[in-house]
């Protein structure tokens, strides 16, 4: 792999704002700038020891465009897909990793994605598969709750922010129904209202945060309805086969606390 | 107030939840417009029960009174247990309602026969009409065919169904006749031809008339019984096998026998290893995906599954002439073939030795489990160990053995040829 840019007495650090396109951005600095930066920091975190030049990107539109048609010519909508997924991961790190892979893409004459001998390369897919695992997850436990007006509400927190890539699933499920999802984590969500899914941010304190509709909310049979699905659940268990380790391993326990069918009363 | 509905729902899924089927795979349906809901291709499970089944359908009953007897069914007619039945519009409420919170992703629906095998038949094909022609009902549904029904009410099924499965429940004939009484094999090979040729017969309109009905777009499945009488494993297997061989069979299920009739002296008293239930899924695994035939899993001189190591470590051990197996050249069915190499990291490796030498330590960044997978490899730097080197029993020792001393894998060891 061609390293024009590194420098090994130098170490670069960009700030940016944290976001899929200031990411681009950064990417588009660092080849005008000739310097590839070691480190990523967000808008408020301290600038790391040892750093010896600080550059801050500013996120541009088109910039972020340029370097995004950049890599449509390199990557086919899939590979595009998986970078997307890596992004929404949030995790410590994975935007540099991202900045890596796309730097190998654009600097490789041949393609690199099925180069998995690459590590860069392995841990983006890999990370991206747990993203994808999450959003499937999320798929499956969420339960919707009716409320007094014929709209449906569910609250969610994933361990990654993946409720925008579920929403497919959802408009396409529930397309004649309301519905609000909500992350109670991250604090945003999406409410679809017959014809698309727009975002919405409740007010703190809100009623919906704790995540269970209150009495006065719900429609008159939910209750009803979340009972009959817990007494289907216990009666559907082959009790000589418990296997609770299983049990958690399919059904993490960071779910249970907006199932229905794991709660004890409500 | 007592909900009537909620105490026939907990006896009416007591009375079903023997039935290991769950899937609800095989049919991708987008949402149109006044219909409700969707089908999702590889299927969605919406909650695990706590022995880690999953429940992805409303697996239901629309009655448990039964007219038969068979001696390993829960339903049987002369055990004592609370009967109910659901009317159409009670099931289709739960339903809908249960569907439009994203509980479920269908229903699942079976019954006891009552009278005769077509008028029990005939209403499961009721509720499945009410649901699609009225409430349209655009998710999943899986009809029990009932053994012995006729070949238009199994045509009705099929339209409205996505999937229909009927259950052989025990391998050997004669066992099923002394078990069931009132049932033989004929009874289930038939209704489950008809849903081959519907099956058959409807891909081959739709070749022709893109909007020709479809009928039961899912196929076709069936669950054994294991351990409620004498069958071998090969016996199972083969049957599997052949029955994998029609066009239209998606899955064999296995139920490892719980002897919930103790009292009835055909049957067992002891419930079988659960391990042999496990085994069985995994030798159905490998006939599914890794091209594996059921003869080189077990035959004559291994009737049984081995239930200390599975099956594919199993063949491994029995083949040592077909190792080492060269990472870096070998075809992908033969890397397949590897104890510890999955189907995913089996396609990363043929995609990344396309650009670069695959190296034991990236093997085990690619999710290969090297635990198993060292004896039976070839690639740059692994040692000379391999299953020739020592022999496949020392290997088999080694790997039932529980890790208890964990050694560094720079750590030479000797090995003396005749130990």
């Amino acid at each position: 792999m061609m390293n024009r840019f590194s420098n090994p007495t130098q170490t670069a650090v960009f700030r940016y704002d944290k976001t899929f396109e200031g990411l681009l951005c950064a990417l588009f600095d660092a080849y005008v700038r000739h310097t590839f930066p070691e480190q990523l920091i967000g808008p408020e975190e301290p600038i790391p020891l040892f750093t010896q030049q600080i550059h801050e990107v500013l996120t541009r539109t088109e910039a972020a465009e340029r370097v995004w048609k950049g890599l449509k010519r390199k990557l086919g909508s899939n590979v595009r897909r998986m970078l997307v997924f890596a992004w929404l991961s949030e995790e410590e790190g994975s935007d540099t990793l991202l900045l890596r892979y796309m730097r190998k893409t654009f600097d490789t004459p041949a393609s690199i994605i099925g180069v998995f001998t690459d590590s860069d390369v392995l841990q983006v897919k890999k990370i991206a598969q747990k993203v994808a695992k999450e959003k499937e997850r999320l798929i499956q436990f969420v339960r919707f709750q009716k409320a007094g007006d014929g709209s449906y509400f569910a609250p969610v927190s994933p361990l990654y922010n993946v409720l925008p890539l579920s929403l497919g699933y959802f408009t396409d499920r529930f397309a004649d129904q309301r519905w609000l999802l909500y992350d109670t984590k991250r604090r945003y969500g999406y409410y679809y209202d017959l014809k698309q899914p727009l975002e919405v941010t409740l007010e703190e304190d809100g009623p919906l945060l704790e995540g269970w509709l209150s009495d006065d909310l719900c429609a008159a049979d939910e209750h009803l309805f979340q009972e009959r699905w817990k007494s289907y659940f216990q009666a559907v268990t082959i009790r000589e086969r418990l296997h609770p380790q299983l049990h958690r391993q399919l059904m993490p326990r960071r779910f249970w606390k907006y199932l229905p069918e794991k709660q004890s009363y409500q | 107030m007592k909900d009537s509905l909620r105490e026939k729902l907990e006896i009416l899924a007591e009375s079903a939840k023997y039935d290991v089927s769950c899937a609800s795979s095989g049919t991708t349906r987008k949402h149109k417009n006044g219909q409700i809901g969707s089908a999702h291709g590889w299927g969605i499970c919406h909650s695990f029960t706590e022995d880690g089944r999953c429940v992805s359908l409303l697996k239901i009953m629309l009655t448990n009174y039964c007219i038969y007897d068979c001696a390993y069914c829960i339903n049987r007619r002369s055990n004592d247990l609370r009967r109910a039945t659901f009317t159409i519009a009670e099931l289709v409420e739960l339903t809908v309602e249960f569907y439009r919170r994203n509980y479920i992703e269908g229903l699942f629906l079976s019954s006891g026969v009552i009278r005769n095998p077509d008028y029990t038949m005939e209403r499961l094909v009721r509720v499945a009409r009410q649901l699609r022609e009225v409430e349209h009902f655009n998710g999943y549904l899986h009809l029990k065919s009932i053994p012995g029904a006729s070949r238009e009410l199994v045509a009705k099924a099929g339209r409205y169904a996505d999937r229909l499965s009927i259950n052989l429940e025990i391998a050997k004939e004669e066992n099923l006749k002394r078990l069931a009484p009132e049932k033989d094999h004929a009874s289930i090979f038939r209704p489950m031809s008809y849903i081959s040729q519907g099956f058959l017969e409807s891909a081959e309109d739709r070749r022709r008339l893109r909007h020709a009905p479809r009928f039961a777009p899912a196929g076709q499945s069936t669950q054994m019984i294991v351990g409620a009488s004498d069958e071998t494993d090969r016996e199972i297997l083969t049957l599997s096998s052949t029955l994998y061989t029609r066009p239209s069979m998606k899955r064999v299920y296995y139920s490892g026998y719980i002897p919930i009739n103790d009292y009835d002296r055909r049957l067992p008293t002891q419930q079988p290893p659960l391990a042999r239930e496990h085994r069985l899924y995994q030798a159905d695994w490998l006939m599914r995906f890794y091209g594996f035939r059921s003869n080189e899993i077990v035959d004559e001189r291994y009737p049984n599954l081995d239930l200390e190591i599975d099956p594919k470590l199993s063949w491994a051990l029995r083949h040592p002439e077909c190792f080492p197996v060269d990472i870096n050249r070998a075809d992908y069915e033969l890397i397949l073939r590897v104890p510890g190499i999955g189907v995913k990291s089996a396609q990363l490796i043929v995609t990344a030795r396309r650009y670069h030498r695959v190296t034991a330590s990236m093997l085990r960044k690619m999710g290969v489990v090297m635990k198993r997978a060292q004896y039976f490899l070839q690639c740059l730097e692994l040692p000379a160990l391999g299953i020739n080197e020592l022999n496949p029993r020392i290997v088999r020792q080694r790997l039932i053995t529980p890790a208890q001393r964990r050694q560094s894998p720079n750590q030479l060891t000797l090995v003396f040829p005749n130990e």
